[in-house]
C-alpha cells in the first residue's frame, strides 16, 4: 500500500498546496455540500474514469468521501495502477469544514430525479450535460406552423426536454397532410392542428409546455406571438410570413431557424439578427407566385420535412446550448434525388431595409 | 466548360435537367449559353434584360452580388447556383 492517509488539518493544507481534490461518494451526497474545487468522481467510476480525469499519473492527488473508508479503497487501486503521489483522507468530512477548508453548500439540484433518468443519455454528452439540459428544460421555441417542418421539431424538441413548445398554426387536420405532417394521425381529422399538435406532444413528454396559438402570423400579431420566445422554427408556406416574421424578429432580437421545402429539395439557414444576415440580405424581393408554388400545388416528398425539420431542430439545440456552429451565415441545400448536400455563403447586405446600416432597429433596442 | 446548377422551379424549362454545361467566362456570358440552349428560361430569370432580384446567383459558393456581379469571372471547373427563394411549406 504506497498511499498515504492523512487527517483532515492535513488534508486541507495539501489541498491548498496543490493536491488535486477528488470526491469517490455519490452524486447525492456531492449535491448535499461538497469540497469547493473539488471533481466528483464516484467510487464505481474510479478505475474506468481516472485515465480521463486525472491523466499525470505523478499529479499530487487527495481523495476523499465521508469518512475515509471508500477513499481508501480507491487509492489502493490508483496505487497498484502506477500512481505515485496519491493521499486520502482518512476522517469525517464534516473536519474538513472544522479544519477551515473551502466549502460548497448545496445548491439546488439542476434536474429532478425524474428528469436525471429521462434525459441521461442526452446529459452524458459533454456539451450538454445537467447545465444544458437545464437550459433546454428552461427554453421557449416557437414553431411557426405546426405542419410538415413543425412536425419533427415539435416531436424531437419536446421528446428530448425542450420546456416549452408553442405552436401556431390555425389550420385544421386534413387528409393529404397526413403523408408528411407526422404531428397528426388518421384519428385526428378535421381537429385543429395545434390541439392534435398537444396531444402528441403530451403522449411524447408529459412534462412538456404546449401553448396553442391558433391563429395565422401576421404583421398585427407577430410581436405578441414571438416576444415570449427563445427561438424561432419557421416552418410557413408563403412569402408574406417570411418577411413579416423576419422584420419582427430583427427588432426583437430572435433567432430564426429557416426551412423550405420543394419537391426533392430543400434549404434551411439560421438567422440571428446583427451577428448574421437575415432573410431580407439573402432575398431582398419577393419572386412572384409562379416561381415559388407551394407543396398544395407543386408537390413534396413526404421524408423531406422530416429531414429538413430535424436539421432545423439540430439547429435550435446549438442555439438553445450555446453550443457549436449554427448555420448562421450559411445556407445548406438538400438535394434528396441525390442524396447531397451543398452549401452556400450569405452575408449581411449593409444596405438591407431590416438590418442594414440604415435599420431603424438599431438604435432603438441596443 | 462550367456547370450551372437549376433550381428544381426551373427545371421544367430545361427537361428536367439538374445541371447544364455552359461556356462563358463570366457570369453573364454563361448565362448567355445557357439561354441559347433553353430559351425559355431568359424570360424567366431576367427582367428588362437584367438578372431579377429574387433569384440569388452563387459562383461556387460565394454570392455574386458580393463580387463583381454579372461580370464576376467563372472559371471551366466552377460550379453557378441559381437559386430563387423557396416558398415553403407546411400546410
Amino acid at each position: 500500500m504506497k498511499f498515504r492517509e492523512v487527517n483532515a488539518t492535513e488534508a486541507v493544507a495539501l489541498a491548498a498546496d496543490g493536491h488535486r481534490v477528488i470526491d469517490v461518494r455519490e452524486q447525492n451526497e456531492w449535491d448535499a455540500g461538497h469540497v469547493a474545487g473539488a471533481t466528483l468522481l464516484p467510487l464505481g467510476d474510479v478505475a474506468p474514469r481516472i485515465a480521463e480525469v486525472a491523466p499525470d499519473k505523478d499529479a499530487p492527488l487527495l481523495l476523499h468521501c465521508a469518512v475515509g473508508g471508500r477513499s481508501g479503497r480507491a487509492a489502493a487501486w490508483l496505487s497498484q495502477m502506477g500512481y505515485t503521489n496519491v493521499v486520502s483522507m482518512k476522517a469525517p468530512i464534516g473536519d474538513w469544514k472544522t479544519a477551515g477548508g473551502a466549502w460548497n453548500e448545496p445548491q439546488e439540484p439542476l434536474l429532478t430525479p425524474a428528469q436525471q433518468r429521462r434525459y441521461a443519455r442526452q446529459t452524458l454528452i459533454p456539451e450538454i450535460g445537467q447545465e444544458g439540459q437545464r437550459k433546454l428544460l428552461d427554453a421557449k421555441v416557437l414553431l411557426i406552423g405546426a405542419g410538415a417542418l413543425g412536425s419533427p421539431s415539435a416531436l424531437y424538441l419536446s421528446a428530448s426536454g425542450v420546456g416549452t413548445i408553442g405552436l401556431v398554426d390555425d389550420d385544421l387536420v386534413e387528409e393529404s397532410n397526413l403523408q408528411r405532417q407526422v404531428l397528426h394521425g388518421a384519428d385526428r381529422l378535421g381537429m385543429r392542428k395545434v390541439d392534435s399538435g398537444e396531444l402528441t406532444i403530451r403522449g411524447l413528454n408529459p412534462e412538456t409546455v404546449v401553448v396553442k396559438h391558433a391563429e395565422r402570423l401576421d404583421a398585427g400579431n407577430v410581436e405578441r406571438l414571438i416576444g415570449g420566445y427563445d427561438v424561432i422554427v419557421d416552418g410557413t408556406d408563403n412569402f408574406d410570413t417570411r418577411y413579416v416574421l423576419n422584420d419582427a424578429a430583427v427588432q426583437l432580437r430572435k433567432p430564426v431557424v429557416h426551412g423550405s421545402i420543394y419537391r426533392w429539395d430543400g434549404q434551411i439557414t439560421t438567422f440571428v439578427p446583427f451577428e448574421g444576415p437575415c432573410y431580407r440580405c439573402m432575398y431582398p424581393t419577393q419572386p412572384p407566385d409562379e416561381l415559388a408554388p407551394a407543396c398544395s400545388v407543386a408537390g413534396v416528398l413526404g421524408v423531406l420535412p422530416g429531414i429538413i425539420g430535424l436539421l432545423q431542430s439540430n439547429e435550435v439545440f446549438k442555439l438553445i446550448l450555446g453550443a457549436g456552429d449554427t448555420l448562421a451565415g450559411r445556407l445548406l441545400m438538400f438535394d434528396a434525388m441525390g442524396t447531397s448536400f451543398d452549401e452556400v455563403r450569405i452575408w449581411r447586405d449593409p444596405a438591407c431595409p431590416a438590418c442594414g446600416e440604415g435599420s431603424p432597429y438599431h438604435e432603438a433596442t441596443t | 466548360m462550367s456547370t450551372i446548377r437549376i433550381p428544381p422551379v426551373l427545371r421544367e424549362n430545361t427537361d428536367g435537367s439538374r445541371t447544364v454545361n455552359v461556356t462563358g467566362a463570366t457570369v453573364s456570358a454563361a448565362l448567355d449559353d445557357l439561354f441559347a440552349q433553353h430559351p425559355a428560361l431568359r424570360d424567366r430569370v431576367t427582367t428588362d434584360g437584367k438578372l431579377s432580384e429574387f433569384i440569388n446567383v452563387y459562383v461556387n459558393d460565394r454570392d455574386v452580388r458580393y463580387r463583381d456581379g454579372l461580370d464576376t469571372t467563372v472559371g471551366t471547373d466552377d460550379t453557378i447556383i441559381l437559386l430563387p427563394a423557396m416558398a415553403g411549406g407546411s400546410r
